[in-house]
């Protein structure tokens, strides 16, 4: 059986990478995710797998930095928290448009502005409206555990690579700071140069092939019917991911008439207030989105033929509660609990707040 | 019976309030028991006080954020009076009386006391105060067994300080011979 240790999110993010076989981390300290790159310099992997480990002067640099190791095919990956994840935006509507693989972790702090340093999900709408101009989607992926914070840097580089699109792991303070068991899974050796050509030399510059012109990597297109053309491929690309990629997790929904819907730390919250509910004889599930993009629609509609009344609870004020209302259409009423800033609400706070809304 | 303590270790920073926090979180590990450890990493860090939220059961935990405990480790009196109230009924409330002048008024909860300060400063090892009042703790609530906190120390400890595994296991019998029921 393999090791269990007790780590922070942050730190098992950092572990990761390393055993995932990531090329290359580029990033920039900011609280509270330092402990990534912290652990990842401690580490030292590129004395081990050769990954590089590299602090960049600024998050826009990282993530340029990205663009240029995903171009040839890399496996790489930044860290940040919300204002760094902000001046990275621009890079990643970059990608997404280039249609470059990368990894994004974002530990999200109270905002706006520099905001503050406990945990939040105020940038829900920047992870899954876009962040950055144009027409584009990331994946994102909400773990809820240190367990998941691990297993999710591996999911996240196969869903990268898969559909050559960044993917943003979105998490917060809480979640990054907190320490729980992890098991550490079977290291994956990096890719050699050599192996990087054969997989994605058709796409990478990877030095031209002899049995085709030189790739070009961009996202420029100033022929306006060129760049219509792309973005045709980037909308079906994303409609392949909604009818694939979709994940999420109930909770006591077999017989629910009510339904929480939270991700990340919230959902860990919410897991209590069900058990509380429980306890006091009213059906209450949670549903948990683990992809926030693709959004679990098909998860909540299938639900609301038993449902009488659904609550999105966020740490924000009110941001995924509009995606619950897009998917739930207006067949049951949709109400929404938050708090703000860095505020974390308790278990018993939210239950206060479902039964007030649906005076039960 | 499922086990699942919800506690609160608070007092000022350099007290060792997070690392006794993860002793016992890497114990529970060893005993093969799920764990969370959620430590205060905001501004009042950095004014002074720190906490950290430890749980351990038997089954899969849910909320890391609790709104109240099983029990309340305080080292000071801001701790005090922020987490007295905090605690279920029934529950436990260990405390040094070293720097409190406001002592736990409520009748619904077993109050213990341990010296730790000043016997910490007996043993001439201040550093080792947290693990006297750890050995209280382990007293009150038996929830591990000793052998697997020792396994928990060595495995939280840099291995530069393995000399000192022995001082620290004098240090928790210490406090279990010392913890007093009030």
């Amino acid at each position: 059986m393999a090791e269990k240790l007790l780590k922070k999110g942050n730190e098992a993010i950092a572990l990761a990478a390393i055993r995932y076989g990531a090329d290359g981390y580029f990033g920039y300290p900011i609280t509270p995710q330092s402990e990534v790159m912290e652990t990842l310099m401690e580490e030292m992997p590129w004395e081990t797998t050769g990954m590089v480990v590299l602090q960049a002067e600024s998050e826009t640099s990282s993530i340029n930095m990205l663009y240029g190791g995903a171009c040839c095919g890399k496996k790489v990956m930044t860290s940040s928290s919300s204002p760094g994840i902000s001046l990275m935006c621009e890079g990643l509507s970059y990608m997404a448009g280039a249609e470059l693989p990368c990894l994004v972790v974002n530990v999200i702090r109270g905002g706006p502005g520099l905001g503050t340093i406990q945990p939040a999900q105020g940038d829900y709408f920047q992870a899954v409206k876009g962040g950055g101009h144009g027409d584009y989607k990331v994946i994102v992926l909400a773990p809820a555990s240190v367990q998941e914070m691990y297993d999710f840097v591996g999911l996240s580089f196969d869903l990268a690579f898969k559909y050559r699109t960044p993917v943003m792991i979105l998490s917060d303070g809480a979640i990054g700071q907190m320490m729980e068991k992890v098991e550490l899974r079977e290291p994956i050796k990096r890719l050699t140069d050599q192996e990087i050509a054969e997989k994605y030399g058709d796409w990478a510059t990877v030095g031209k092939q002899p049995h085709r012109d030189g790739n070009i990597i961009s996202s420029l297109s100033l022929e306006a019917s060129e760049m219509e053309e792309i973005n045709l491929r980037l909308q079906a690309k994303y409609q392949k991911i909604k009818e694939n990629e979709v994940r999420y997790e109930t909770l006591q929904c077999e017989d629910a008439e009510y339904m929480l819907v939270a991700f990340g730390s919230s959902a860990r919250i919410c897991e209590s207030t069900v058990e509380m509910a429980r306890e006091k004889g009213i059906k209450l599930g949670l549903l948990r989105p683990i992809t926030l993009f693709p959004f679990p629609e098909e998860g909540i509609q299938k639900m609301l033929p038993q449902l009488k009344g659904v609550m999105s609870v966020e740490l924000n004020a009110g941001q995924m509660v509009e995606d619950v209302k897009l998917a739930v259409n207006g067949k049951v009423p949709v109400e929404f609990y938050g708090r703000m800033g860095g505020s974390i609400f308790s278990p018993g706070e939210v239950f206060e707040a479902f039964s007030e809304k649906f005076n039960l | 019976m499922n086990m699942k303590e919800e506690l609160i270790i608070a007092g000022f920073g350099g007290q060792g309030v997070l690392s006794m926090g993860r002793i016992l979180a890497y114990s529970g590990i060893i005993q093969d028991k799920e764990v969370t450890w959620m430590p205060s990493y905001g501004p009042e860090m950095r004014g002074g006080t720190a906490n950290v939220t430890v749980i351990i059961s038997d089954k899969r935990i849910s909320s890391p954020i609790l709104q109240w405990c099983d029990t309340a480790i305080v080292l000071n009196q801001q701790s005090m009076d922020k987490f007295e109230p905090m605690i279920k009924e029934g529950g436990v409330l260990l405390y040094d009386p070293n720097g409190i002048s406001r002592h736990p008024t409520r009748k619904d909860i077993k109050v213990y006391t341990i010296d730790a300060v000043d016997l910490a400063n007996k043993m001439e090892m201040s550093r080792v105060f947290n693990m006297v009042v750890l050995g209280a703790y382990l007293k009150v609530k038996p929830i591990l067994e000793t052998e697997n906190v020792i396994k928990g120390l060595r495995k939280s400890l840099p291995e530069r300080y393995h000399h000192l595994i022995p001082l620290n296991e004098k240090a928790i019998e210490v406090g279990m011979q010392h913890v007093k029921e009030v």
